[in-house]
């Protein structure tokens, strides 16, 4: 085994010494993200610029049994980029180009490091008749992390998870072999997974622990040249499946969330279901308003139901890409945080989760907060359990912690399986996982990651 | 700095402060420049906390990244939280508790040491204050405005360039000025981003006492860091009214009080960060170009809040702590501006004026691109 200084010196010969860090400061900030998983420093902070630097990277990793974390944005919340055996962090960030944009066959490709809001803005500005599927993250958020985590996004009601819309990969192997996946794999062109293998699912959801991801084939979108948006509200929770299949069933809409929260008071007790609306005229725009109203006549007849009034800047503000609303849930305890256990649960749960969350936040004395999404025409949602917490005070967080395990317990209970799941339940997932299921998960992980470098502590069974 | 004790751990560490408004490129300067997440503020805003936890200690790298941020706002402007105003404030609270224990890095203590004792941050020789200002008279009682030159306009050639076509200027349209020559001091606006504000206060204390023994009610400065601490920082010691030279320059022209002539150029001008985010002076500069017949102004892909700092702030000008790689903010600016196809990158601060200009010479785009002074454009206009 080589020693901790010459495997710096390695990496600095690699990507340069500006780019390679083992100083306290750095390895404080990289121990952690902005959740509430317990920290864990690396010894090395690394910042490649090419796939050719991350392989040699590898090689050295996989010689010597260094672990490697791929460190996007930081912001799971869930401390899926903590490096539990320390190691390198391997921030990849410099690998922010937009390589290519295909206009006709709608796709782009993009380095491993590019940030949702270079791509928004880098769309806006060379092909402002295209759109990617734009999470609530902040900007910061890298395209490459919201695919590993099966991310949602705001064409996720119509065209599935952010990771449905993969048209290819480019991955460096645990082994350091670098390889394509998708059409790209035997043609110039990144247009799409099938129809071959699909070998995408060896990397997708896995979190970086089957390989480091450097480029990605990612489907674009039309983009139309109005948005709108209307605000459904009930107060009974039991109806807001009914609410999601009749809208969905118009197949009208952009994206459909559905909130709630305690605070301002005037939105206690009530369920808010935003309903996007895209357009290329008033008229179409007008069309889709009345399909939507006409599809929940019944409940607005029964008065179980009707639409708010909106004024402009609160519409603004939804229909904000990224949405800076979610990100200032960190801040109504006035305590820098927010965790949420967001589970991806069947629709008809949705009333289940909602009294679940109710009750936790009234058992550990804590505020809440819940940003479900639709995804596809109702074939599932995501349902978040979300709990500002304090920074500054260490019971509120120890509360917040019980009441984010009740949530995962919950979660998996009614029926659902919480997503991008930080490591407690992942354990949890894992020991209510089919047992070959998870043998098979075992095997391809030591097939494809022999020394168990890669992102170690993660889908880790026992 | 205990009073910030209880709000810094606010920061969720979403990184919207390393944006501009349409997220087009990274503009933090510090973090543009590193690209660790430490040297983003929201890194830095962590690290004082751990810090102020006691979960680190001192050193001297922590103190680079802290002294790396050139307090140009950009996180202020684009920080979605309600405590953004704060921001810039918590960094310089903690380079204070940081100056006050006595750790700072040792350029950072020179800097500080040669205003304390020399008036300005390269420790030159009071006596030469005045060495660009031949002909130039001193203040006096009865002159209309204290043209306050600042230490770049000073000491440092281009921005003495700046100051000397300032003056012929303001000669030109009748104005009655004086400067303070040797007389001068430093302003502080540096040395208040930097944490010392005892010194600061001391400054302030002796600037504005200069200026009521010589009954000035008006100061016009030089540079936009001199106006930002003249018009925020000093009304506590005393009153006067204080314009940046643009908003002066601006007033002449409408008054007519300047012929300008026809000058063939395409430019692109950038926004000084403490006339523009700290001030909110966007359009004055803009429209003073226009006015300049055959000027042809085009614009930078960031501009006005979402304008990109040259690096220099807080002192960076002299310590340089954004340095040294081609990633400097200051090239990564002139890049942004060659782009633009201009042949002169306008500024309308002595401090970017001396960074920029050699940030052209190490992008080597000598002979394709000058920078130059607004005041600079005007007079070879009025000839």
């Amino acid at each position: 085994m080589i020693s901790m200084n010459k495997t710096y010196k390695l990496l600095a010969e690699i990507v340069g010494e500006q780019y390679v860090s083992n100083k306290k400061e750095e390895l404080y900030i990289y121990s952690q993200d902005p959740g509430m998983m317990e920290p864990h420093k690396p010894d090395y902070v690394v910042m490649p610029k090419t796939t050719q630097e991350i392989q040699r990277i590898v090689k050295i990793a996989n010689d010597e049994k260094i672990p490697i974390v791929p460190v996007g944005g930081s912001l799971s919340l869930s401390g899926l980029v903590i490096p539990h055996r320390g190691g390198i962090a391997l921030d990849l960030k410099r690998m922010d180009r937009v390589l290519e944009v295909n206009e006709k066959s709608r796709y782009v490709v993009v380095e491993g490091g590019v940030t949702q809001g270079k791509l928004k803005a880098y769309l806006e500005r060379h092909h402002p008749n295209l759109r990617h599927s734009i999470p609530d993250a902040p900007p910061s958020a890298t395209v490459v992390g919201n695919i590993v985590i099966h991310g949602q996004g705001r064409l996720t009601q119509q065209y599935g998870f952010n990771s449905d819309m993969v048209t290819g990969l480019e991955v460096v192997l645990p082994t350091g072999e670098v390889c394509k996946i998708g059409s790209s794999s035997v043609s110039p062109y990144w247009f799409s997974i099938a129809p071959l293998p699909d070998l995408a699912g060896l990397f997708l959801g896995w979190f970086g622990t089957t390989g480091v991801i450097t480029k990605l084939g990612l489907r674009l979108y039309p983009k139309k040249e109005m948005r709108d948006i209307e605000m459904f509200v009930v107060e009974d929770p039991t109806l807001v499946p009914d609410v999601i299949h009749r809208v969905t069933h118009t197949e009208m809409t952009e994206d459909i969330f559905i909130a709630a929260q305690p605070y301002p008071l005037v939105f206690k007790d009530i369920i808010m279901i935003g309903i996007c609306i895209t357009g290329d005229s008033e008229e179409e725009i007008e069309f889709k308003r009345r399909m939507i109203w006409d599809a929940l006549r019944t409940h607005i007849e029964s008065k179980e139901g009707g639409f708010m009034m909106l004024t402009p800047d609160i519409k603004r503000e939804l229909l904000e890409m990224p949405t800076t609303g979610t990100t200032r849930f960190a801040d109504v305890m006035k305590g820098g945080g927010f965790e949420y256990c967001g589970p991806i649960i069947p629709v008809e749960k949705y009333p289940e989760a909602y009294k679940k969350l109710l009750e936790f936040s009234s058992k550990y004395g804590i505020t809440y907060g819940s940003a479900g999404r639709v995804i596809g025409r109702s074939h599932c949602m995501m349902f978040s359990f979300g709990y500002p917490f304090n920074r500054a005070d260490p019971d509120n967080i120890e509360r917040t912690e019980k009441a984010l395990h009740d949530s995962n317990v919950a979660s998996l209970d009614i029926g659902g399986v919480p997503w991008k799941p930080e490591v407690p339940a992942q354990k949890m997932i894992m020991e209510r996982m089919d047992k070959n299921t998870l043998e098979l998960m075992k095997r391809m992980k030591k097939l494809l990651d022999p020394n168990g470098i890669m992102n170690p502590g993660n889908w880790e069974a026992e | 700095m205990q009073a910030y004790a209880q709000q810094i751990h606010r920061c969720f560490r979403c990184g919207y402060c390393k944006f501009p408004s349409d997220y087009t490129d990274f503009n933090c300067p510090s973090y543009s420049r590193f690209r660790l997440e430490t040297y983003s503020t929201g890194g830095r805003l962590w690290l004082i906390w751990a810090w102020l936890k006691k979960e680190i200690e001192w050193s001297e790298h922590f103190a680079e990244i802290l002294f790396s941020c050139a307090t140009c706002r950009n996180c202020v402007e684009q920080c979605p939280m309600k405590f953004s105003d704060d921001i810039v404030d918590w960094i310089v609270a903690a380079r204070s508790d940081m100056v006050e224990k006595g750790l700072v890095l040792p350029h950072i203590r020179d800097f500080l040491n040669n205003v304390s004792k020399h008036g300005n941050p390269w420790g030159t020789a009071r006596s030469k204050r005045d060495a660009w200002a031949e002909g130039i008279g001193r203040c006096k009682p009865g002159d209309e405005y204290l043209f306050y030159v600042g230490c770049v306009g000073s000491y440092e050639e281009r921005g003495q360039r700046m100051a000397r076509s300032l003056a012929e200027l303001l000669g030109k349209a009748g104005v009655s000025f004086g400067i303070l020559g040797t007389e001068e001091d430093c302003d502080g606006n540096e040395v208040y981003t930097l944490g010392e504000t005892g010194l600061f206060e001391e400054l302030a204390k002796k600037n504005v006492q200069k200026f009521k023994e010589l009954g000035v009610k008006k100061v016009v400065t030089l540079s936009p860091h001199a106006y930002n601490s003249m018009k925020n920082k000093y009304p506590r010691f005393g009153a006067f009214e204080v314009s940046h030279y643009t908003q002066l320059l601006s007033e002449i022209i409408q008054q007519g009080k300047v012929e300008l002539s026809e000058l063939k150029a395409k430019v692109t001008y950038h926004d000084p960060c403490f006339l523009g985010r700290y001030n909110g002076v966007y359009d004055i500069p803009r429209e003073i170009l226009k006015s300049i017949p055959g000027i042809e102004l085009t614009e930078m892909k960031r501009i006005r809040e979402n304008s990109f700092c040259c690096g220099g702030g807080s002192g960076n000008f002299v310590t340089d702590l954004l340095g040294g790689s081609e990633e400097n903010p200051s090239r990564t600016r002139v890049r942004e501006a060659h782009e633009t196809g201009a042949e002169i990158l306008v500024v309308a601060c002595p401090s970017c004026m001396m960074i920029l200009d050699d940030a052209v010479k190490d992008e080597g785009l000598e002979g394709e691109m000058t920078v130059k002074d607004i005041t600079e454009l005007m007079k070879e206009s009025s000839k």
